[in-house]
């Protein structure tokens, strides 16, 4: 099933923590460092870390504040680091990449 | 996915920059989330439901609003310029509340029954209190109560939803956009939703917040000149203020950037004022509403001075435009059956996106089935997609960003000896957006003068709410079950061709 917006996850190898501001169309295998990441909430007990380190290749490390997306030109996945951290973030073994926001000027 | 959460990022990415006040002696991002978290404490204590303000706007605005957040508690900030018993009606709705109001307010509060702390005692508890983590709160649960007047005299509260708010900063503010130097003048009112659509994007985008809590042209020009100001935000009767102290001259505003305004229709005359007396600053139109989670359109900076700069009547025109939709906003515009109009085509505005509310408490929410909200603002589209507002579908007054009911204003005016008939209408001004007209059927056989029934309005109402003008009239026009037809009086009074300058004393 593909994630809601607003549903926030976290690595197992890292600090990272990211929100789901735009779901992809389908269901992706989201990881950090290259370990499946835990829905915050859930009912699983996997402390910070207890997943080991980021894998070799996988840990360019998050930018708090940047959002993310597949590599491939039509993803509509969008996600928010609202922590950064080590790991990068992939979907199964596929680096995500920066997403370019418009800037839209300041209005309040 | 609650407000701390943005509260908790701009506190780490941003820490020790100035998120409060002077660049010197200021309060940094990551003290504003200490002492939010503090805050929480002082509220947890008393486990309120609500935590009302009744202040200023002020570094304390944004303190009281995140340690509400970090509480789980709903806030609910209230105009303090309401009367002593129009407060009291409104604190009935909200039970069980920790009250804070700056201290020149607290003695209209001690027969009420919730808490009171001034602001000050308020601030002082919190930097003796422990820390809390943020309470877990749901996406859907209430952080925001804002009281809007709507088309009746009894106000009615807009619940905006963690969710709501949220949305509107993921999906139009970018995570430490400004710059180092920038700071932003917020002179609207707390209990208005651009004040808490300010504290939200200034805090996500790393801007330092300066406040002007009680407008005047002079000291909004000093503060932007002495604090180096880069952008401000300005209802249209504000920029009105500025433009007339300036004059002929260019301002002296070396710092400033930007200029955002909306709340209310801005006059022409003014904006091209304003375009000439702030050359080199970019002009932002922002248009929302209190259920929308403020901002839904805006007209940018190049839109601006595209139209500014052409002689082409048409290209023009789009400085009257309130722009095109924010990213995550979906606008559509219907005819009266509900199908969606052609281009051009006057009809409602509807809109749809994670950041509409369109939800009052204890009456529900009014979106349609596909989470369509009614503006309930007339409105046309051009070809490239720009929105012009053409009016209020109701009869609401906009005077000076303020939103004003005419039946509490005909309420106390019928109230008068003299008075037979009376219909307030909202009539295009210059410098207010709108005016209030008063058009009153006289008692026959009673005299009564223009600024005796100004006066007796000021008397028991807000000054704001009192008749620029009084228009007289020997009927009004009715349906034939009696209902006043607003719109064919406003046209009446706008038709030179009526009897106007023999019925009119000013």
């Amino acid at each position: 099933m593909p994630l809601k917006p607003g549903t926030r996850l976290r690595s197992q190898v890292c600090t990272t923590e990211v929100i789901v501001v735009r779901p992809a169309a389908d269901e992706l295998d989201l990881r950090c460092g290259g370990q499946p990441m835990i829905e915050i909430g859930s009912d699983s007990t996997v402390a910070v870390g207890a997943g080991g380190t980021p894998a070799p290749g996988l840990d360019e490390g998050t930018l708090l504040g940047k959002r993310y997306t597949t590599a491939d030109a039509d993803g509509t996945l969008e996600l928010l680091a609202t922590k950064g951290g080590a790991g990068t973030l992939s979907a199964g073994d596929v680096a995500l990449v920066l997403k370019e926001a418009k800037p839209l000027p300041s209005s309040d | 996915m609650s407000l701390s959460l943005l509260l908790d990022m701009a506190a780490s990415g941003h820490a020790d920059r100035i998120a409060l006040g002077s660049r010197g002696g200021g309060i940094s991002f990551s003290e504003l989330g200490a002492r939010a978290a503090r805050g929480a404490t002082v509220i947890g204590q008393l486990s309120p439901s609500h935590v009302v303000f009744i202040g200023r706007n002020g570094p304390a605005y944004p303190q009281v609003m995140f340690s509400a957040a970090m509480a789980g508690v709903a806030f609910a900030p209230l105009n303090y310029r309401l009367s002593k018993e129009q407060l009291h009606d409104l604190l009935g709705e909200l039970e069980n509340s920790l009250i804070i109001a700056d201290s020149d307010y607290v003695g209209l509060l001690h027969e009420h029954d919730s808490a009171v702390m001034s602001t000050a005692a308020f601030i002082e508890a919190a930097a003796d209190a422990p820390p809390s983590e943020a309470a877990a709160v749901a996406d859907d649960a209430t952080a925001v109560l804002l009281f809007t007047s709507g088309t009746t005299a009894r106000p009615k509260a807009v619940v905006l939803r963690h969710e709501n708010l949220t949305s509107y900063i993921f999906s139009t503010v970018e995570f430490g956009n400004a710059d180092e130097d920038e700071a932003a003048l917020v002179a609207v009112p707390p209990y208005h939703v651009a004040a808490v659509g300010s504290a939200l994007s200034n805090l996500y985008g790393g801007r330092r917040v300066v406040y002007l809590p009680d407008f005047d042209a002079e000291t909004w020009l000093r503060l932007v000149h002495d604090e180096s100001v880069t952008s401000a935000m300005v209802v249209p009767t504000m920029l009105a203020r500025v433009v007339e102290l300036i004059g002929d001259g260019p301002a002296e505003a070396p710092a400033l950037r930007l200029i955002s305004y909306g709340g209310a229709r801005m006059p022409r005359p003014v904006l091209e004022h304003a375009l000439r007396a702030f050359p080199g600053v970019d002009f932002v139109n922002a248009y929302g509403l209190t259920e929308t989670s403020s901002t839904i359109a805006l007209l940018g900076p190049d839109d601006h001075r595209d139209a500014f700069g052409s002689d082409d009547p048409a290209v023009r025109a789009r400085l009257g435009s309130i722009g095109r939709p924010v990213p995550g906003i979906e606008a559509e515009i219907r005819d009266e059956d509900g199908n969606p109009v052609e281009v051009g085509q006057v009809g409602s505005l509807w809109v749809r996106g994670g950041q509409v509310s369109g939800e009052y408490r204890g009456q529900g929410s009014v979106l349609d089935n596909d989470g369509w909200f009614p503006t309930r603002d007339l409105a046309h589209a051009d070809a490239d997609g720009y929105l012009y507002i053409e009016g209020r579908a109701d009869d609401t007054i906009i005077r000076g960003g303020e939103n004003i009911a005419p039946a509490e204003i005909e309420d106390v005016l019928v109230s008068h000896p003299a008075v037979k008939d009376v219909a307030v209408v909202g009539r295009p001004d210059d410098e207010w957006g709108e005016r209030i007209c008063a058009v009153v059927v006289r008692e026959p056989g009673i005299e009564v003068a223009t600024e005796e029934l100004r006066g007796y309005v000021r008397e028991r109402l807000r000054g704001s709410r009192t008749p620029d003008d009084i228009v007289w009239r020997n009927e009004l026009p009715h349906t034939p079950t009696g209902k006043l037809l607003r719109r064919q009086l406003v046209a009446e009074l706008s038709d030179p061709s009526t009897t106007e300058s023999t019925i009119k004393e000013s």
